[in-house]
């Protein structure tokens, strides 16, 4: 509805009121460029928030579906206490496949802190058995008690420490990057305003003498809302156009590594920065709209 | 709204001087104007501009006090007084680029205090001022600042009227040409021609022949007297006292002198 009437008003409006306020000089690359510095760092912002979005979900989802349990007893019982552990697992309702990992794929999971020659079989280590869960998921406090009472040695380990401060993270990097994009929007509609401002003042005559032969106030603002917004539309589609190819230009995610993996868009996710210039425009319709029946309410 | 522009089929030669520059006379090209933008159902009020006991204050203490008069449609009136006396005060008081800070100013039967901002632009369309510096848009050429008035109200004239217009004045050589461009006296005669493209009901001028020669003084008195003798009321700020006889002898024009800020009818000096 805003969009509308924002192109409606700058589309089908007046186009003559533009003619009337001279050409400006510097507001109007200042206007150009910083709508297209701040687009161009909310595609970043966008393309960040989005990607770390995807990882902590990437992350939880898999940690939400597994669940480990724990086997800390003397030698001569662990193998008893797997195969108790592994019937129970095999009767309870919502566990899908549960397994004991083997040695080699418990050193492989200690090598990042002991190495690649730790001698498993000789160290008290517990054996760990790995269960996903099925879709409709297991009671954890039921199996708890199950082990509790036929394996001593056994504890159920679901994730849920990890899983919480994930989630949390997840949270946190979209309300971040939400937050990232409020603000670059919040500056853009603060650096259009004193440009808009700057326009006024050094329009002052101008304005003067439109008032002076039966302008009104809208008839005025018009003028340099229309200028203003289609400045700020087309700097931010440059910013738009900028930002997305340089992340399409990242290094894949095979070659820069985990931490990048899924960095940048997806899919329908690249339409998403193309909104941000129609965002922008709006933002500078309503700054500019402001500033000017402001500063002309100040008038005579 | 839009009002589409009609041929002019006729032109009316009344006066002495159009007559002789061989030029259609303003009240033609006015009427031809007014027929285009003009839908007729206007209601015309009884006093378009009144004060009542009115006082100004810059400030700096009082430039005009206890002003009362009465603007009656169609009348002529000269304003004089010595420099500072307040005569552009009066006339900004008038069209409500100033507010009295004592009194009432009424304009087309609203009290100024209570028109809205977009009251005051419509009341402005139906004033036409001549300043005595002659502002205009510089980076538009002479014909677009001539029509300004009727492009803020979204309203058109044909080429052909605004072009007998430019001529009345003698501007119609310098249509295209920017204001800074322009001497004094066109700048004067540009402004007149912006104030009388609307077809105003008031005409207010602010020493318009200051930058004048006395010929082109006299052009610009004729085309104020054949307004007013088409019912506009016109009010011009002067020290010229010759342009005052010459505009009494022509029309029965009243003059009102500012002396001690106050407004008083002249003697018959005059």
């Amino acid at each position: 509805m805003i969009v509308k009437t924002v192109f409606t008003r700058l589309l089908g409006g007046d186009r003559q009121s533009d003619r009337v306020v001279p050409p400006s000089g510097h507001t109007a690359w200042l206007t150009s460029f910083t709508a297209g510095a701040m687009t161009f760092l909310a595609v970043f912002a966008l393309a960040l928030s989005l990607a770390a979005g995807r990882m902590a979900e990437r992350w939880s989802e898999a940690l939400a579906r597994t669940a480990t349990v724990r086997i800390s007893a003397p030698p001569e019982q662990l193998d008893l206490q797997t195969r108790v552990v592994l019937d129970v697992l095999a009767t309870t309702p919502g566990v899908e496949n549960a397994r004991a990992l083997s040695d080699e794929e418990q050193r492989k999971l200690l090598e990042p802190w002991f190495g690649p020659d730790l001698p498993v079989e000789a160290l008290p280590i517990p054996r760990l058995i790995e269960l996903t869960e099925a879709t409709d998921g297991y009671d954890a406090e039921g199996l708890r008690q199950r082990l509790a009472a036929e394996a001593p040695g056994a504890v159920l380990d679901d994730h849920t420490r990890w899983r919480r401060p994930l989630a949390s993270a997840a949270g946190r990097l979209r309300l971040l990057g939400i937050m990232s994009i409020v603000l670059i929007g919040g500056a853009t509609a603060a650096m259009i305003t004193l440009a808009a401002n700057a326009a006024l003042a050094a329009n002052a005559q101008v304005i003067e003498v439109l008032r002076l032969v039966g302008a009104r106030d809208s008839y005025i603002a018009r003028a340099f809302v229309r200028r203003f917004t289609i400045r700020a539309f087309g700097g931010a589609m440059a910013g738009a156009v900028a930002g997305m190819l340089c992340v399409l230009l990242l290094p894949s995610a095979e070659a820069a590594g985990g931490f990048l993996t899924g960095l940048g868009f997806t899919g329908f996710g690249w339409l998403l920065p193309l909104a941000l210039p129609v965002i922008a425009a709006i933002v500078a319709f309503f700054a500019t709209r402001r500033a000017a029946l402001k500063k002309l309410r100040g008038l005579t | 709204m839009c009002f589409r522009s009609k041929p002019v089929t006729y032109r009316i030669f009344t006066i002495r001087t159009a007559k002789a520059l061989k030029l259609p006379s303003i009240r033609a090209i006015v009427a031809a104007i007014s027929s285009e933008i003009r839908d007729g159902s206007e209601v015309r009020e009884r006093t378009v501009i009144s004060f009542e006991n009115v006082a100004y204050n810059y400030g700096g203490g009082e430039l005009l006090s206890e002003i009362s008069l009465r603007l009656a449609p169609g009348s002529f009136h000269f304003l004089t007084g010595p420099s500072g006396a307040g005569k552009s005060t009066f006339l900004k008081l008038c069209y409500a680029e100033l507010l009295p800070t004592a009194g009432h100013v009424t304009i087309f039967d609203r009290e100024v205090h209570s028109l809205s901002r977009d009251e005051v632009a419509q009341s402005r369309r139906r004033i036409g001022v001549v300043h005595q510096d002659c502002r205009f848009l510089d980076h538009l050429p002479l014909a677009a600042n001539v029509t300004l008035p009727l492009t803020v109200s979204n309203r058109e004239v044909s080429g052909q009227d605004l072009g007998d217009l430019l001529t009345w004045v003698g501007l119609r050589h310098l249509a295209d040409a920017v204001p800074p461009s322009l001497s004094g006296g066109e700048r004067q005669r540009a402004a007149l021609a912006r104030a009388v493209i609307v077809d105003p009901e008031v005409i207010l001028a602010d020493e318009p022949t200051g930058n004048l020669d006395w010929e082109m003084s006299l052009r610009l008195l004729t085309l104020l007297v054949e307004l007013n003798r088409m019912g506009k009321t016109i009010v011009v700020a002067t020290h010229d006292l010759n342009l005052i006889r010459q505009a009494k002898a022509q029309v029965p024009a009243r003059v009102l002198r500012i002396r001690n800020r106050r407004i008083q009818l002249a003697g018959a000096d005059l």
